[in-house]
């Protein structure tokens, strides 16, 4: 039963044209129904009422938060090393993603720069983490429309690439991966040799999964001309990532502009012109191809050298020389307690993750806490458009559309 | 089969009363048996074991499932209607159940060997449909009145195609007795009615390419009249959470699981009697080789129950590769393209038998 004080604000944009309204009373020919928060195909806890005639749906209105855990105000309170493993439960899909995007901000506002190897390491594993996140969409995307095969078959691809995780990261879900000024641990000859291993029986992988979905005429008729987001719409929504190439924008920030070493690398951005659920689809299938091939290139470029930088000031020193040396047990000590005292000033960096633009907005007023952080995160952005994607499709539409749109929302509640 | 118990028991009643458990008996282990194929069948097509600990290769989960639901508290919502709640899962079971009554089991074993067989079949099914559109409504959850209205939009829909191919079959045979179809399609697997029936000529022979599109238009019509994929609108999980038993739990809820299974195999069972020989075996009997007689019934039970799992065995590997159509679609595919080519199918049928 829904309490219906609680709603009225939502009920009001449900019915805009009939305020008075509850949701108790019969509608001539309409009904409202409430979609999620508990619900299998809303990806976590998206809750969505709906006005339906019949099965086609009038209104949508997405209400958001019930995942909320108040990170942006709990970074407040914290040193920007001990927020590392907060972005891990942003997007839960491809953590290690999170984890470069906010690395990568606070070095940015400290005006520092990890060492060569630990910023190749990172595009290895924010092009994993691609592939990763990616795997998940597809594959839960696909259960959404009755696939239910394909959603076991992506996750197990996902657990081989845990198993890289759990060598680099000691962790296979929440990794922390990351650190101020460069990573935890080494991406070692024995991860390198994994992550090419995966990769060879990747291709096909991807070939049996296309194999099973894009020659699938039920698949294809569910999902062409469904919920179109124009080129316009697009744009004026701030929707970022897969769900923005779809609708033929070409923009992917690391081409437009670029960040770790992105610009040395040679890859396609996929675009496509329709905007429907079916081109967001194979925006994805076509950018899991691409990370392929940005992996294959940066394996065997991998540069040998440390992979923290060396500035005692600023970044943790290694643990084995806490133990044994006076000055670094010093370091240590005040950046833990004290945290890295970035200059006064305030900035903004964002990376493309396999959602869209995250970006992470530090203000800081020199202490060792950002005086504020806010956090761009793209399902919550990318959300936004759904009321429009769905208004005049059928019931089972909401759902593919979900799917499409692929939101994260321990990332969209944050 | 009914004057062997009335012969036995020596009072006709309780013969009946036999006659008419012989079903039940057969059809719950082989829903239970079901519901672990469909588990099996769905783990290896996804790489996984599926139930492994209760029994070798978990083939006892099902029963333990069956026990766990018998124990469990049987909620019903306080806003349902208590009367329609209840009644709908026993009307859904009841349906499948007494479908069962007229189809031949084997030469020797017919529920009730009624001349309006495959008819009081595609009749007592539309049973079922009362049962899920009560079980909807008497819950009082839209999602279920949601699925149920799917359900019965669907249901009623794919009848026309089915009994437009039935009837194609029952031209070709003369009659609406589901064991006189069975006998008539004897011997060898050539004479079942997916070649042509077992009269030989020309005729024979040009009847091939209709009966195989009357067999693909009854197979994927059934498919929609027991809501498996790609036609399982009613229940789609992702959409409408179970679609009309989301308010059921316990053995009204294990209730509506049975007899969905159950009706699984009641429309196989109608599939392989109208094309496939329905009891007969592709390729004469061992019983009638060595001169044992009475072998013969028990190895036709057998390839009856053998025809039967294999069509129920292709459901499920369409259930697990197959995404779901829309409701429009689904409509589409059964008035746009099932019921006119099966309209056509029985018009040719028919001009062939003319000139036969």
């Amino acid at each position: 039963m829904i309490d219906v004080h609680n709603d009225e604000k939502l009920l009001k944009v449900l019915l805009k044209d009939d305020p008075d309204i509850t949701i108790e009373d019969a509608l001539d020919n309409e009904m409202v129904i409430n979609m999620g928060p508990q619900h299998p195909a809303t990806h976590g806890v998206l809750r969505l009422v709906l006005r339906l005639d019949g099965e086609t749906v009038v209104n949508t209105v997405p209400e958001l938060g019930y995942l909320h855990r108040g990170y942006e105000k709990m970074a407040e309170a914290m040193s920007f090393n001990e927020f590392i493993p907060h972005t891990d439960r942003l997007d839960y899909t491809s953590t290690m993603s999170n984890n470069v995007a906010y690395a990568l901000a606070v070095e940015k506002l400290l005006g520092i720069e990890a060492p060569k190897r630990a910023q190749y390491i990172r595009m290895i594993i924010a092009e994993i983490s691609r592939i990763m996140g990616h795997l998940v969409a597809i594959g839960t995307f696909a259960m959404d429309v009755g696939a239910v095969t394909m959603v076991l078959w992506t996750f197990r691809e996902r657990e081989k690439i845990q198993n890289i995780y759990d060598r680099v990261a000691g962790a296979r879900f929440t990794t922390s991966y990351t650190r101020i000024g460069g990573l935890a641990s080494d991406f070692d000859d024995v991860a390198v040799k994994m992550t090419k291993e995966f990769l060879d029986e990747f291709d096909h992988t991807m070939d049996d999964f296309e194999k099973l979905l894009n020659t699938n005429k039920i698949f294809i008729g569910r999902l062409e001309g469904i919920g179109v987001l124009t080129k316009e719409d697009a744009i004026a929504f701030g929707v970022t990532g897969p769900n923005l190439r779809a609708s033929g924008v070409q923009y992917d920030i690391r081409r437009a502009n670029p960040y770790l070493y992105y610009s040395d690398m040679d890859f396609d951005v996929p675009v496509f012109t329709e905007g429907d659920c079916l081109a967001r689809y194979f925006v994805r299938v076509d950018e899991v191809r691409e990370s392929i091939k940005i992996l294959r290139q940066l394996l065997d470029k991998i540069p040998q050298g440390e992979i923290i930088a060396n500035l005692p000031k600023k970044v943790l020193p290694h643990k084995a020389e806490i133990y044994s040396r006076m000055e670094e047990l010093i370091h240590d000590f005040m950046i833990v307690n004290f945290g890295v005292n970035p200059p006064v000033g305030d900035t903004y960096f964002s990376v493309e993750n396999p959602k869209g633009e995250l970006g992470f907005y530090f203000v800081s007023n020199g202490s060792g806490h950002p005086w504020k952080l806010k956090i761009r995160s793209p399902s919550f952005c990318n959300l936004q458009a759904l009321p429009k994607m769905c208004n005049g499709q059928m019931i089972s539409d909401v759902i593919a559309i979900i799917g499409s749109i692929d939101p994260v929302m321990g990332e969209a509640d944050k | 089969m009914l004057e062997l118990f009335t012969e036995l028991t020596g009072n006709a009643l309780l013969g009946m009363i036999i006659n008419s458990l012989i079903p039940l008996v057969f059809v719950i282990p082989l829903a239970l048996f079901f519901v672990w194929l469909e588990r099996k069948v769905s783990a290896h097509m996804q790489d996984r074991l599926g139930p492994m600990i209760t029994g070798s290769h978990g083939w006892l989960q099902t029963f333990a499932d069956v026990l766990k639901l018998l124990q469990k508290e049987d909620i019903i919502p306080a806003d349902a209607d208590r009367k329609l709640f209840t009644i709908a899962p026993i009307l859904v079971f009841a349906g499948s159940y007494a479908a069962f009554a007229a189809i031949p089991f084997s030469s020797a074993y017919i529920g009730s060997e009624i001349d309006m067989g495959i008819f009081y079949v595609v009749a007592v099914s539309g049973l079922v449909v009362a049962g899920i559109l009560m079980a909807g409504w008497s819950s009082n959850n839209k999602y279920s009145l949601l699925g149920a209205m799917r359900s019965v939009a669907q249901i009623i829909s794919y009848e026309i195609p089915t009994v437009l191919v039935i009837l194609s079959i029952v031209v070709l045979a003369g009659t609406l007795n589901l064991l006189k179809i069975s006998e008539m399609q004897t011997a060898y697997f050539w004479n079942w009615f997916i070649f042509g029936g077992p009269e030989p000529g020309l005729i024979k022979f040009l009847l091939i390419p209709f009966m195989f599109a009357g067999f693909l238009i009854l197979y994927i019509s059934s498919l929609a009249e027991v809501n498996r994929t790609p036609f399982d609108i009613p229940e789609a999980e992702s959409e409408l959470v179970a679609g009309y038993h989301t308010e059921y739990s316990g053995m009204k809820f294990a209730m509506f699981f049975l007899s969905e299974y159950a009706n699984m195999f009641v429309v196989s069972a109608i599939v392989s009697a109208v094309f496939f020989g329905g009891y007969q075996s592709p390729f004469g009997y061992l019983g009638n080789s060595l001169g044992i007689s009475w072998l013969v019934p028990i190895e036709q039970f057998f390839w009856f129950t053998a025809k039967g799992i294999f069509f129920v065995f292709v459901q499920m590997w369409l259930r697990w590769t197959l995404p779901r159509l829309r409701v429009d679609q689904l409509m589409a595919v059964c008035w746009k393209y099932l019921i006119p080519y099966s309209f056509v199918n029985l018009i040719i049928i028919a001009f062939l038998e003319l000139y036969r």
